[in-house]
């Protein structure tokens, strides 16, 4: 039956994530902002504990039909907190979800088994080169079978969390690389990198737009040795699995990737709406557009925009918990979720007039940390061309 | 608990009134643009589909089906893909069956139902807008005041359809000037009342197969029982949340109607050695009018599950029918874009969508569900 009423221990586990956001990022936002590269220990020390104290952990679970569901709820919870902080949260992040979906289940344990206990630790992917992001078909990253070994050659860039998992803590880095120029897509597989592993280097951290508390790295990778048993999955060079396997998880991570961007849209909105009633401005619903001010009607407009991106995730998101292939939705739910959160928070600072641009309020910060979402983990423009050939049932041959 | 799933019977609803849609109505949709009727035997064929009748309880002949906003959405949005003016034209009588089934008197339901409930198409309406351009459903011109033992109406409606057939015609009136929803009463104002004068059919950009009226009150007497609900009155706020969810329901169908000849047609039409969908220009225009007929569905949806519940639902349903009217124009636009030329004859459909999309932004209370 259709439904979009939250249950009420849903709505009361969401509270928490909601008081943590107040309490716990939007106090440290402006700092980490400010220093982009000073890292928030004490906050992801808390965070870890937090998410390893057994007393949270079965409050914690939610419903297992509603898992990725669950995720996006709590992940807007917290990035309407902060984006940046969210993404700095020590995890399995990106790595983690690359070996839970193309790693033999030895793999998993030697890899994620790891996050259950100790100290905070980091996983990243990394993709993205110097010359190539939306094509990711075309990375020249090598890897080399040389005896008892992968030897890795090459360079990505973009990487998050890539520091904190390469160097700082006992985490590492799946990096795609190729067994074979010649073979394209098929040739391209994921090899897990451990942190510290000689001849992986960390050449620098991005100074960014926004979400600046994430560390993004470029990693250099010269004759970097790796044990053959760090390439996820299989071997041998088959036209299915590594590439393949690893494209799906974005299938999941994309409503995720939504989820945040509307996390920091409803930020900006909940900041001009209290705005507003301070100021008397009031917000008419009901009667007739041509008598709302242009100021309703903008807020009145950025409002649905986010409500019909969070509807559209949230459908990405059940359809997964539901069995359901979600490639068409997910696109939809990141490209839709993408584009309006980056009007609405540009919208919002010119709403408020001087005080949006001020770097005394965070809605300015909101606007920077909002645009990515718009280009990492799919542009919007991939995105469109992924719901471009599913609608039309083209092939990336027919249509690119 | 979130759940996008249709439960059996809506899939099963929303299937037969698709096929019908497609199969019937589609066909005759052009014709009905052209020459301004819809045909009768059309308009039989969704009667005995049970579309009104399956609304009406039992105890006055209809087959008495549980009414949920929802499924209400799903055949206005089935049939509107079919067809605006037809769908419009054969769901006319739920403006009047509605209100009554939910909020009237005992004696006004077995009075004014009953004669809805044959097994032939009736004419019923209601009369919403008003022609101030910036027509507010809280601030009403059409007023009420009650005398000894009759209601005086006085005012202005227009684009109120079918009323020159219906016999009855809803009348939405303020009772009291600055009291908002709560001071708007409904009327069953019979055709022929002394101080009603319907005028000839109004000639409209769009919905050109449905006849819509302006309607003039001056001084028109209603006895004191035809005010719908008796002492109590109506949750006027209800109803009209109830038509701006059927509105945005029916503007989904329009758009989802220009995406897929849109769609269907890029993928056949040739330019430059290759179908026009295979160009970036073109397919990311169809990527982004996909995002919006889903979102614009989800919010309808969410704004019906919302009264199914019996929650108060004007800002959802507000949201929807402004989103749904903004971005159906954007679709059906598009949709005459990607067809070119062509698009712009009177031939292929998109042109008489882009004309009928248009009225989601500018006319409130022709449908309800």
């Amino acid at each position: 039956m259709i439904d979009f009423e939250l249950e009420p221990q849903i709505v009361n586990a969401l509270e928490v994530y909601h008081v943590t956001a107040e309490q716990t990022m939007r106090p440290i936002s402006r700092h980490y902002d400010e220093n982009e590269h000073e890292e928030p220990w004490q906050f992801w020390e808390a965070s870890w504990a937090a998410s390893h104290n057994p007393a949270n952990a079965a409050s914690e679970q939610p419903p297992a039909i509603s898992r990725n569901l669950y995720t996006c709820l709590s992940t807007e919870e917290l990035c309407w907190g902060d984006a940046g902080l969210f993404l700095s949260i020590p995890n399995p992040g990106l790595g983690g979800a690359a070996v839970a979906a193309a790693g033999t289940p030895e793999q998993k344990v030697r890899f994620l088994s790891r996050f259950r206990r100790g100290k905070p630790k980091w996983a990243a992917m990394a993709i993205t080169e110097p010359g190539c992001g939306s094509d990711s078909a075309a990375i020249t990253t090598t890897a080399r079978r040389d005896g008892d070994a992968w030897v890795i050659n090459g360079t990505k860039i973009f990487c998050t969390a890539g520091l904190m998992s390469a160097e700082k803590s006992e985490g590492f880095v799946v990096v795609w690389a190729t067994v074979d120029r010649n073979a394209g897509r098929a040739g391209i597989k994921p090899f897990v990198v451990e942190h510290n592993t000689p001849r992986m280097t960390v050449v620098r951290v991005e100074n960014k737009l926004g979400i600046r508390a994430s560390d993004t790295a470029m990693l250099m990778f010269e004759d970097c040795r790796v044990p053959l048993h760090h390439l996820l999955g299989s071997p041998e060079v088959t036209p299915a699995g590594g590439f393949k396997d690893v494209m799906a998880t974005f299938d999941a991570t994309r409503p995720i990737v939504a989820a945040m961007a509307i996390g920091v849209g409803r930020a900006a909105l909940d900041f001009v709406r209290d705005f507003f009633k301070r100021n008397n401005v009031s917000l008419r619903y009901g009667i007739s557009p041509r008598r709302l001010t242009a100021v309703e009607r903008d807020f009145m407009d950025m409002e649905v925009q986010l409500k019909a991106a969070r509807l559209l995730t949230w459908r990405a998101a059940w359809m997964l918990d539901a069995g359901m292939r979600n490639n068409l939705e997910a696109s939809m739910a990141k490209a839709k979720a993408g584009r309006a959160v980056t009007l609405i928070t540009q919208k919002a600072v010119e709403l408020l007039g001087p005080l949006g641009y001020s770097r005394k309020e965070l809605v300015e910060k909101w606007m920077r940390d909002a645009k990515i979402n718009d280009i990492f983990e799919g542009t919007q423009q991939i995105n469109l061309m992924v719901i471009a050939r599913r609608i039309l049932g083209y092939s990336s041959k027919e249509l690119n | 608990m979130i759940s996008f799933d249709l439960d059996d019977e809506q899939k099963m609803v929303r299937d037969t009134v698709a096929a019908f849609a497609i199969e019937q109505v589609r066909p005759a949709a052009r014709i009905a643009d052209e020459s301004g009727s819809i045909p009768s035997d059309l308009l039989a064929k969704a009667w005995d589909l049970g579309l009104v009748r399956g609304c009406l309880p039992e105890n006055v002949g209809g087959y008495g089906g549980a009414r949920a906003a929802v499924t209400g959405a799903i055949v206005a949005e089935e049939l509107a893909y079919g067809d605006l003016s037809f769908a419009l034209h054969a769901l006319a009588p739920w403006l009047l069956a509605f209100p009554l089934i939910e909020m009237g008197t005992d004696a006004q339901r077995s009075r004014h139902l009953p004669p809805l409930a044959t097994d032939r198409f009736v004419a019923a309406t209601a009369a919403l807008m008003e022609p101030a351009f910036d027509f507010d459903p809280a601030d009403m011109s059409t007023t009420s005041r009650r005398t000894s033992g009759d209601y005086v109406i006085n005012g202005a409606k227009c684009y109120v359809p079918l009323a020159g057939d219906s016999e009855i015609i809803l009348v939405y009136a303020a009772s009291s000037a600055d009291s908002g929803f709560a001071g708007v009463d409904g009327f069953l104002v019979p055709r022929d009342s002394p101080g009603l004068k319907i005028s000839g059919r109004e000639e409209n950009m769009g919905l050109k197969g449905l006849a819509t009226f302006e309607l003039t009150f001056d001084q028109c007497r209603v006895p004191a029982e035809n005010r719908l609900g008796g002492e109590p009155g109506i949750n006027f706020a209800r109803l009209l949340s109830q038509s701006r969810v059927a509105m945005a329901a029916m503007a989904v169908g329009v758009a989802r109607a220009a995406f897929d000849y849109a769609r269907d047609y890029a993928k056949e039409r040739k330019a430059f050695g290759a179908p026009i969908a295979t160009k970036q220009a073109i397919a990311f225009m169809l990527a982004e009018m996909v995002i919006e007929v889903d979102a614009m569905r989800l919010l309808a949806w969410e704004a019906a599950s919302w009264l199914d519940k019996g929650h108060d639902a004007v800002k959802q349903s507000y949201q929807a029918r402004n989103y749904a009217a903004a971005a159906a124009l954007m679709v059906a636009d598009n949709a005459v874009q990607v067809l070119g030329g062509h698009g712009y004859i009177r031939e292929h459909p998109v042109e008489m969508w882009l004309r009928n999309a248009r009225a989601f932004g500018v006319i409130e209370g022709l449908a309800i569900v």
